[in-house]
């Protein structure tokens, strides 16, 4: 027995042994730690491969990648922050970047950027990682809302096909889905997983805002005429038109595809990345087409909230870790990662590469919307996510199912809305 | 004498076999109930991405396809997080058993007021969620130099198993009767001697339990693995895992899937290895004797 014992501590105590962490070597080239979010196969080789690439120029700062994961990102972040742990270059969605930024976590990096990059990229896109006087990030990635739509069903019902040039109007668009449905078969199909910013988002096209800010500064919530358009198309399609299913209300993007592909559903509203996932899932025969989201008053604008690249306040390195940044993100490295993302470029000279303008997957129709992409409405409010959480996504669930009406959203969003925005601003 | 017998005992056969065949059946529809989440991710994982977007899934898939799988070991580093894993899991078992056990023995033992408040206070600390504490948490094992290091994540894991470990331990001490001990002090075994020779052979069943359930509680656990690990050749597979989903829980289902059911073998493996002695052990602590 003693002898079992024995053995299993010296076992063990191996094995411990065998979990430590591997020395590290001082002195030599900087080390940058580079955590990624890229996650589709294409771009997690394409990220990759321009880290091989920098690493084999640049034998005085190496670059190690590190995959990072987009579940529970927020909060791998924040830990790492308060622990002093944080990864020195950081990949993350801009409206995750206002609480870092605010919180001192993130590097400032107005006076670090380049030139090149700094032009590089139109003021609505820096607009989307800027807060206060600082810059938090580089947007490089974004993906406008598109229609995805069956190709034969729109040439059977002959209906007007949109263009940029040309979109639907929302009435219109109204008036489109109504004519695609019949029996069993629904001309729209709203993934509401997330109402609030999708509605926010699409509601720029027909002036919406929502949040206003005073000269003050301080922000407070109205829901005007022009935040009123999208929800009510949306809720009178489901519940007046029956022309959008009440089903999918709840559903993420893909849960809608496979109806799509059955002929249920002739269209659905879906950011541009989801492309990939339909390229592959497509039955061979079957057709489909990217279309313009509907336009307002505004026309095609919408609200983004694009893939952002920052330092860590803590990096010791941070012209290097800015000088890679820039490596990353020249126009034919943002291609690159463009292509693999399935997302269009922030970087003016990128957007310009003739392989984003093909007709094929509707790269043309995306591209074409990228001047009226805008910063999402929430992007720098600070308590947005205790709004959205606990006022805003469960009146627009109620709204869009029918239980509440314009009114009580309205109240609601309003009242409650500026409740929780007051103690953020004291 | 014997035809009224033979005339009586048919229809109570019929009725015995019926039953039976009931409770065959019933235990059968339990068992599939049970194994239908791994079926059903055996079944997604075999399935063509084309296949896997119907919008009226196939119980069996048509063309059974490997690519899934292929594609899963090809994109992420499965098989060496899996090793992570495993290395993990198996060191937290054994150091959780290792400290439970004498811990459990004293806690059964010696009913005082203290040992009452430690078990108070196991319960209590069973509450706490891992956000609460991973702050803090992360500062010390910084402070310990044992950040991104799989023996940190071991001493967590550990911690965080023990109070479990050792609730379920001081059950199955109870259930081995005191008079044995009694019996061996009186044949002149010292404390030690009697917890090695007498009582812990007796706990085995136990012992195996609750180091099976340290083991799939490493094994799947996310939260801290994520935060705590950062070099990419530390990584635990749950964490791997979730580089097959995107931005908005859009995911890579065929390769998800595939990895996924594959994470789930070792935990069955050790199941089934340790299947009997967890039996008694699960039931041992159960019944006062």
């Amino acid at each position: 027995m003693r002898t079992a014992i024995g053995t299993a501590l010296v076992v063990l105590l191996l094995l411990l042994a065998g979990c430590s962490p591997g020395g590290r070597t001082d002195g030599g080239p900087v080390t940058l730690r580079f955590q990624s979010l890229a996650w589709q196969q294409e771009s997690v080789a394409a990220n990759k491969e321009l880290v091989r690439e920098w690493n084999a120029t640049h034998s005085d700062v190496k670059v190690e990648y590190v995959q990072g994961s987009w579940d529970s990102v927020h909060d791998q972040l924040l830990t790492s922050f308060e622990g002093g742990e944080a990864p020195d270059v950081i990949h993350d969605a801009s409206d995750d970047l206002a609480d870092f930024a605010y919180g001192g976590h993130l590097a400032d990096l107005t006076g670090l950027l380049p030139a090149r990059l700094r032009s590089g990229i139109p003021r609505a896109g820096w607009a989307t990682t800027t807060f206060g006087h600082g810059v938090y990030g580089v947007p490089f990635l974004q993906e406008p809302r598109v229609l995805i739509a069956d190709a034969d069903r729109l040439r059977a019902a002959k209906v007007r096909i949109p263009t940029p040039g040309h979109p639907w109007s929302w009435a219109e668009f109204r008036q489109v889905a109504k004519r695609l449905s019949g029996p069993g078969r629904y001309g729209v199909a709203w993934p509401l997983k997330e109402p609030v910013s999708a509605t926010l988002n699409l509601s720029l096209s027909a002036g919406g805002r929502l949040f206003h800010r005073n000269a003050d500064g301080r922000v407070t919530v109205r829901f005007t005429p022009g935040d009123e358009v999208v929800p009510r198309t949306i809720r009178d399609q489901v519940t007046r038109d029956h022309s959008a299913p009440a089903s999918t209300l709840g559903s993420g993007g893909s849960d809608t595809l496979p109806g799509f592909f059955s002929g249920r559903y002739a269209m659905v509203p879906l950011g541009f990345s989801y492309r990939q996932q339909i390229v592959q899932q497509a039955p061979k025969d079957f057709h489909w087409t990217v279309l313009p989201a509907p336009a307002g008053a505004d026309g095609l604008t919408q609200g983004v909230s694009p893939q952002t690249l920052s330092v860590s306040a803590d990096c010791p390195h941070k012209k290097e870790a800015v000088a890679f940044i820039d490596f990353l993100l020249r126009p034919r490295n943002t291609v690159r990662l463009a292509l693999g993302d399935w997302m269009l470029p922030t970087g003016t000279q990128a957007l310009k590469d003739p392989a984003l303008h093909t007709a094929e997957y509707g790269w043309a129709t995306g591209t074409a919307l990228a001047a009226r992409l805008r910063p999402a409405p929430a992007q720098s409010v600070r308590g947005y996510p205790e709004w959205k959480d606990k006022v805003a996504t469960p009146a627009y669930q109620e709204y869009y199912s029918g239980a509440i009406g314009l009114a009580e959203l309205r109240h609601r969003l309003e009242r409650d809305g500026n409740l929780v925005l007051a103690r953020y601003q004291r | 004498m014997r035809t009224r017998q033979t005339s009586r005992t048919p229809p109570t056969s019929r009725t015995r076999r019926a039953a039976r065949a009931g409770q065959y059946t019933a235990l059968l529809g339990y068992l599939l109930l049970l194994a239908f989440p791994l079926l059903w991710l055996l079944s997604t994982a075999l399935k063509s991405p084309r296949e896997l977007a119907a919008l009226h899934p196939a119980w069996i898939p048509r063309d059974p396809t490997l690519a899934n799988v292929r594609q899963a070991f090809a994109e992420q580093p499965l098989a060496h997080a899996a090793l992570n894993s495993l290395l993990v899991a198996f060191c937290t078992a054994a150091v959780a058993v290792l400290i439970a056990t004498p811990m459990a023995y004293v806690m059964a033992r010696h009913r005082t007021r203290t040992a009452r408040a430690a078990t108070g206070w196991v319960v209590v600390s069973q509450a706490f969620p891992f956000v609460l504490v991973i702050i803090p948490l992360f500062l010390v094992l910084k402070k310990l130099r044992l950040i991104d290091s799989l023996t940190g994540l071991v001493l967590v894991y550990v911690v965080w198993a023990l109070p479990f470990a050792l609730w379920m331990l001081v059950g199955h001490v109870r259930a081995v009767p005191v008079e044995l001990e009694e019996a061996a002090s009186v044949d002149g075994a010292g404390r030690l001697r009697t917890l090695v020779s007498v009582t812990a052979p007796l706990l085995g069943p136990g012992i195996a339990a609750t180091a099976l359930f340290a083991f799939v509680t490493a094994w799947n656990e996310f939260f801290f693995a994520l935060v705590l690990l950062k070099s990419p050749g530390k990584q635990t597979l749950p964490v791997v895992l979730t580089h097959f989903i995107g931005a908005e829980g859009v995911a890579d289902l065929g390769p998800l899937a595939a990895a996924a059911f594959l994470a789930t073998l070792p935990s069955v493996a050790v199941f089934a290895l340790l299947q009997r002695r967890i039996t008694g052990g699960l039931l041992a602590g159960a019944v006062k004797s």
